[in-house]
C-alpha cells in the first residue's frame, strides 16, 4: 500500500495562505525515506506553528533516531494555521507531513510532543484534520496510535480521552523499544488489532494507556482510586532516562528550515536534568538526576553541528547551563576554536550565582554579546526560599556589575508572581531589585546609558513538584500585584525609564493551571473549547479566556467541581492526584516534607555538592548523578 | 575587496521562500561552502551580501541576482559550484562573474515574466489582453505597506500577449492545461508585479482564470532598445573579464 503525495493538492492552497513556506518541507538535513521500503512509520508533530516547532530538540533528536533505524521512517507535521486550516477544510486536504507530504491518518504513529498544556486544542484540530476519530475510544484499526510525550505528558489525564498512549521522561530509547514492539507485532499479522498492540506496549511498564485504567471519584469531586482494569496492565508506570548522554549525540544533523523560527541556532544540549531543587520548576523535578555530556562529545556535536548546518550561533542548553562542571573549559575551548569566524556562543539559562567574569569573557570574544537572562524568580529574600531558588541580592549585584563592566548595556531579568505565601511586598520587593541593579550599573559603567528589562509571568504549580498541593493564585490578584509593579516601577523619576516592563495578565495562568492538574474530566472542557474554535492557545491573539470559563461551565454543570476546584484550591496530604499513577521517580513523601519546607522557608541545598537528601529519584529508577569534570580539553580544530 | 556577482534560481516549492528566507539561506549556504565572505565592521558585523530587485514570495524566478563581497579573490567558477551545492535544491546558482565598476540594481531596468494560468481561456485571454494594451491607463489597487495605494498598471508593461501554444504548468507540480501570457515591465515606482497586470487585465476585459497563476521571472535587465528585452545584465562584467 503505497501512500501518495498531498503536495499537489496543497499547492494550489499555498498562494492564499500567510508564510508558505512552512508547509513545504525541504530542510536542510530533512529525510524522506521510501515509504513501502519501511514497516514502521511515526509521524512526529510537535503541536504548535511551525516557527515553534521546528526548532524543538525533542522532535529533532527523535526524528533522527528513528529514521536511522533501517525499518522505520519518520516524518514531521506541526499546527497549521486558520488560513490554512479553512482552505483544507474546503478543499478535503488532509493534515499532512512537511517531509513527504503523506496524509497522517496513514502513519503507524502520531508521536506528539507537549512542552506545555496550551498545545492541546492544536493536538484536536490536527486529528480532526487528519480524519482521525478525536477519541480513542472511537478509533479503528485504520487509525493510528495517538502517543503523547514531552514535559506535559507527566499528567496526561486532561487528554487521556484523546490518547491511545503516554511515554514520561527521555524518548531517545523508549521510541525505539515502541518500534520494535510494532515491528514485531505488524510481523505477526497484527494479531488482535490495536487492543493488542496497547496490551503489549502497556505491559512493558513503560507506556501509559489511559484506556486501561479506570479513575474513581468520592461524591465531592476528589479522586477515590486510579486502578488497572485488565490483567497484565501494571499499577505504576515509570519515566524513562537516558544515561551516558555521550552515547546519544544528537541532533547530529540539525534541521535547518527555509522559513524563520523563534531559534535560529545549533543547540547541543551540555546536559540533561537539574537538581538545584527550585520548587517551582517542574522540568527541574521530573529529569533528575543530572547527566551531563562530556567536554569532548560537546566539542563533537557543535563542529559537526555547524558545519552541517552554518548556523552562526551556538547555544549550550541545559536547565542551568553554567552548572555544567566543565562550563568555564567548554566556552574557553569553543571561543578559541571560532575566534574570527563570526560564530557566536550563548548561554540561554544561566543561574545568577554561576555567572563570572570569565564566562562573559568568552561568550563575547567574538563581538557578539547575545542578550543575558537572569532569573531570580522572586522578588525577595523570604520569596526566593520558599521556592529554593538559593539567590541573594548580593549574588545578583555581582554577577549583573560583572555583565555591565564587560560591555552589556542591558540585561533582563525574569521573575514570577503569583507564588505561594506571596504578598504584595514580595512582589514590590523586584522594583526596588531593578533599581538596585541600575544603581549598581551606573556606578561600575560611570555611564547612564544602562537598562534592565522586568519580566514577570504568572506562577501555575505543576504536577510532580513540591507544589503540586499549593493553591493557586487568582488571576484578580496576579493582575494587581503587577500593576502595582508596574506603577512602582514607572513612578520613580531616578531609574524608571531605565527600567523595562514585560508582564502577562494572570488568566492565561488560570487555564494553563486547569489543565496542568486537571484529571479527566477537564477533557470536555479542552474539546468545548475546540468544538467553539479555540486554537493556539499559547498565542494572545488567539486565547479567549472568556471561551475557555464557559466551556468550563458547561463541562462541570453536572460535576461537584470547578475551575477554582482545580486551581485555587489547597490539596491536603493524602489527596489522591490525577498523576500518582504516573512515577517519576519522586518520593511523594519527600515531596510533602519539600512542600512544608517551602512553607518554612526552610532551604535544600543541590545534591552534586551535599550529600543525597532522598528525593527518591535515582533509586527508584536506577539511575544516578553523571558529572565531571573528565579534565579534558577542546584541541583546536585542524584547518584543512 | 573583490565583489562577485551571482545570478541564481528560484524553482518548484522554494518559490514560495520570502525575501527574508531567501536571504537566511544564503549566508548560511556561504559559510556552510566555505567561502571567505566579508563582514561589515562594527558591533553586530554582517555578511556583505546585497540584494537586487527580488522576486515576490510565491513567484519563481530564473534570474534573481546578488552580490557577494569576499575577503581574498575567488574563481567565479568554483564559486558557483560550491554555493550551488551548497544551496537547497530549487535556490540553483546560474552564473556568478566578478563585478567591475557600477551598481548592478541599476542595470536591472525591466524582467520578463511569464504567467501560467490553469484553466484559463485562450481567447478570452488574447482578448483581455488587446484591450489592456489599447488602454492608456489602467488604474489598479494593492494593499502596500503604506495602505492601499491606487496606480496605474499600463504605462510600465512594454510588451504583452499570449504565447501560442498548448501549455502545462511547469514548476508548479500540478499539471494542467493552461494559457500562457508573456510581458516585459519596466522596473518603476511603486512596481508593477504580475499581479497588478492580472488584476489589470480583470478591470479591462473582466477576465478572471479559474485558479491563481503560476508566475515566472524570465529574464532581469537593461532594457534593450531593439528589442524592448532585459538583455544580460553581466555583459559588461564580463567584458571586462576578457580583456
Amino acid at each position: 500500500m503505497s501512500v501518495e503525495s498531498l503536495f499537489p493538492r496543497l499547492e494550489p492552497l499555498l498562494p492564499k495562505v500567510q508564510k508558505p513556506i512552512q508547509y513545504v518541507g525541504g530542510e536542510l538535513n530533512s529525510t524522506v525515506k521510501d515509504w513501502d521500503e519501511a514497516t514502521v512509520r511515526w509521524a512526529l508533530m510537535y503541536p504548535d506553528a511551525y516557527e515553534v516547532g521546528l526548532p524543538n530538540q525533542g522532535v529533532q533528536i527523535l526524528y533522527e533516531i528513528l529514521n536511522e533505524l533501517p525499518e522505520t521512517l519518520a516524518e514531521r507535521t506541526y499546527a497549521v494555521w486558520p488560513d490554512l486550516e479553512a482552505l483544507m477544510r474546503s478543499e478535503g486536504v488532509p493534515q499532512f507531513t512537511v517531509d513527504g507530504h503523506r496524509p497522517v491518518r496513514a502513519f503507524d504513529v502520531l508521536g506528539v510532543s507537549f512542552a506545555t498544556e496550551l498545545g492541546y486544542t492544536n493536538l484536536l484540530t490536527a486529528l480532526d484534520l487528519a480524519g482521525i476519530p478525536l477519541e480513542a475510544a472511537d478509533r479503528t484499526d485504520e487509525d493510528p496510535i495517538v502517543l503523547a510525550g514531552g514535559h506535559a505528558a507527566f499528567n496526561p489525564e486532561p487528554i487521556a480521552d484523546f490518547l491511545d498512549a503516554a511515554v514520561l521522561g527521555d524518548g531517545e530509547q523508549i521510541a525505539i523499544a515502541i518500534s520494535e514492539v510494532l515491528r514485531e507485532w505488524k510481523a505477526e499479522g497484527s494479531p488482535g488489532g490495536r487492543d493488542e498492540l496497547l496490551m503489549r506496549l502497556a505491559s512493558t511498564g513503560g507506556v501509559y494507556v489511559p484506556k486501561f485504567y479506570d479513575v474513581e471519584y468520592h461524591p465531592d469531586g476528589r479522586i477515590m482510586r486510579v486502578v488497572p482494569n485488565r490483567d497484565g496492565v501494571p499499577t505504576r508506570v515509570f519515566k524513562h532516562t537516558v544515561m551516558d548522554l555521550d552515547e546519544w549525540p544528537y541532533p547530529k544533523k540539525p534541521l535547518v528550515p527555509l522559513a524563520e523560527t523563534v531559534h535560529e541556532r545549533f543547540s547541543v544540549e551540555i546536559f540533561r536534568g537539574c537538581t538545584r531543587g527550585c520548587r517551582f520548576c517542574q522540568a527541574g523535578m521530573i529529569t533528575r538526576p543530572v547527566r551531563e555530556r562530556s567536554i569532548t562529545t560537546i566539542g563533537d556535536m557543535v563542529e559537526a553541528g555547524i558545519r552541517e548546518s552554518g548556523f552562526s550561533e551556538v547555544g549550550l542548553l541545559s536547565l542551568s547551563s553554567a552548572d555544567h562542571s566543565e562550563i568555564a573549559e567548554v566556552t574557553r575551548g569553543l571561543a578559541d576554536r571560532y575566534e574570527g569566524s563570526q560564530v557566536g556562543l550563548s548561554l540561554p539559562s544561566t543561574r545568577v550565582d554561576a555567572f563570572n567574569i570569565d564566562l562573559a569573557n568568552e561568550l563575547s570574544r567574538n563581538g557578539r554579546r547575545s542578550g543575558l537572562t537572569f532569573a531570580p524568580e522572586g522578588g525577595s529574600e523570604r520569596m526566593r526560599k520558599v521556592i529554593n531558588k538559593m539567590v541573594t541580592e548580593e549574588d545578583l549585584i555581582r554577577t549583573v556589575t560583572t555583565a555591565y563592566s564587560n560591555g552589556w548595556r542591558q540585561v533582563k531579568l525574569y521573575f514570577m508572581c503569583g507564588l505561594p505565601t506571596e504578598e504584595d511586598e514580595d512582589v514590590l520587593g523586584i522594583a526596588d531589585l531593578a533599581k538596585k541593579v541600575i544603581k549598581a550599573g551606573r556606578e561600575v559603567t560611570g555611564s547612564r546609558d544602562i537598562r534592565c528589562t522586568v519580566s514577570i509571568g504568572g506562577f501555575v504549580p505543576k504536577p510532580h513538584t513540591p507544589f503540586q498541593w499549593a493553591a493557586q493564585c487568582d488571576h484578580e490578584t496576579v493582575d494587581r500585584r503587577l500593576r502595582t509593579l508596574r506603577d512602582a516601577l514607572r513612578s520613580d523619576k531616578e531609574y524608571g525609564r531605565a527600567i523595562g516592563y514585560r508582564y502577562h495578565d494572570g488568566k492565561p495562568s488560570i487555564v494553563e493551571g486547569l489543565l496542568s492538574r486537571g484529571d479527566r474530566r477537564v477533557g470536555r472542557v479542552i474539546r468545548a473549547v475546540w468544538e467553539d474554535g479555540g486554537r493556539f492557545d499559547g498565542w494572545s491573539e488567539h486565547f479567549s479566556f472568556e471561551r475557555w470559563m464557559a466551556a468550563a461551565e458547561r463541562a462541570f454543570a453536572d460535576e461537584p467541581v470547578d475551575v477554582d476546584w482545580y486551581t485555587t484550591r489547597d490539596r491536603d496530604e493524602h489527596e489522591v492526584l490525577p498523576w500518582d499513577h504516573l512515577d517519576a521517580g519522586l518520593d511523594r513523601e519527600w515531596l510533602w516534607q519539600d512542600w512544608q519546607d517551602a512553607l518554612n522557608t526552610v532551604e535544600v541545598e543541590d545534591c552534586r555538592w551535599t550529600p543525597c537528601y532522598d528525593c527518591g529519584v535515582c533509586p527508584t529508577m536506577g539511575t544516578e548523578i553523571q558529572i565531571g569534570p573528565t579534565g579534558r580539553k577542546l584541541l583546536p580544530l585542524t584547518v584543512i | 575587496m573583490q565583489r562577485l556577482r551571482v545570478r541564481y534560481a528560484k524553482r518548484g516549492r522554494l518559490r514560495f521562500t520570502s525575501h527574508r528566507d531567501i536571504s537566511r539561506a544564503v549566508e548560511r549556504a556561504v559559510r556552510r561552502a566555505g567561502i571567505p565572505v566579508a563582514y561589515s565592521a562594527g558591533f553586530s558585523p554582517h555578511p556583505k551580501i546585497s540584494y537586487a530587485g527580488a522576486a515576490p514570495t510565491g513567484v519563481a524566478s530564473e534570474a534573481e541576482y546578488l552580490e557577494i563581497g569576499v575577503n581574498r579573490p575567488c574563481d567565479p567558477r568554483r564559486v558557483r559550484d560550491d554555493l550551488d551545492a551548497s544551496l537547497p535544491p530549487g535556490l540553483d546558482v546560474l552564473d556568478v562573474v566578478e563585478a567591475r565598476d557600477g551598481n548592478l540594481a541599476d542595470r536591472l531596468e525591466g524582467s520578463m515574466w511569464e504567467l501560467r494560468l490553469p484553466g484559463a481561456d485562450p481567447a478570452e485571454a488574447e482578448r483581455a489582453v488587446k484591450e489592456f494594451l489599447a488602454a492608456d491607463l489602467v488604474e489598479v489597487e494593492r494593499l502596500t505597506k503604506k495602505g492601499m495605494r491606487r496606480f496605474d498598471a499600463r504605462q510600465a508593461v512594454r510588451s504583452l500577449a499570449v504565447v501560442e501554444g498548448p501549455g502545462i504548468t511547469a514548476g508548479q507540480e500540478t499539471v494542467q492545461p493552461c494559457v500562457i501570457l508573456r510581458m516585459v515591465v519596466r522596473h518603476e515606482t511603486p512596481a508593477v508585479r504580475p499581479d497588478d497586470a492580472l488584476m489589470g487585465l480583470r478591470l479591462v476585459a473582466g477576465f478572471a482564470p479559474p485558479s491563481p497563476a503560476a508566475v515566472t521571472r524570465l529574464a532581469q535587465g537593461p532594457l534593450d532598445a531593439m528589442t524592448g528585452e532585459p538583455a544580460d545584465p553581466f555583459a559588461f562584467d564580463r567584458a571586462g573579464g576578457d580583456r
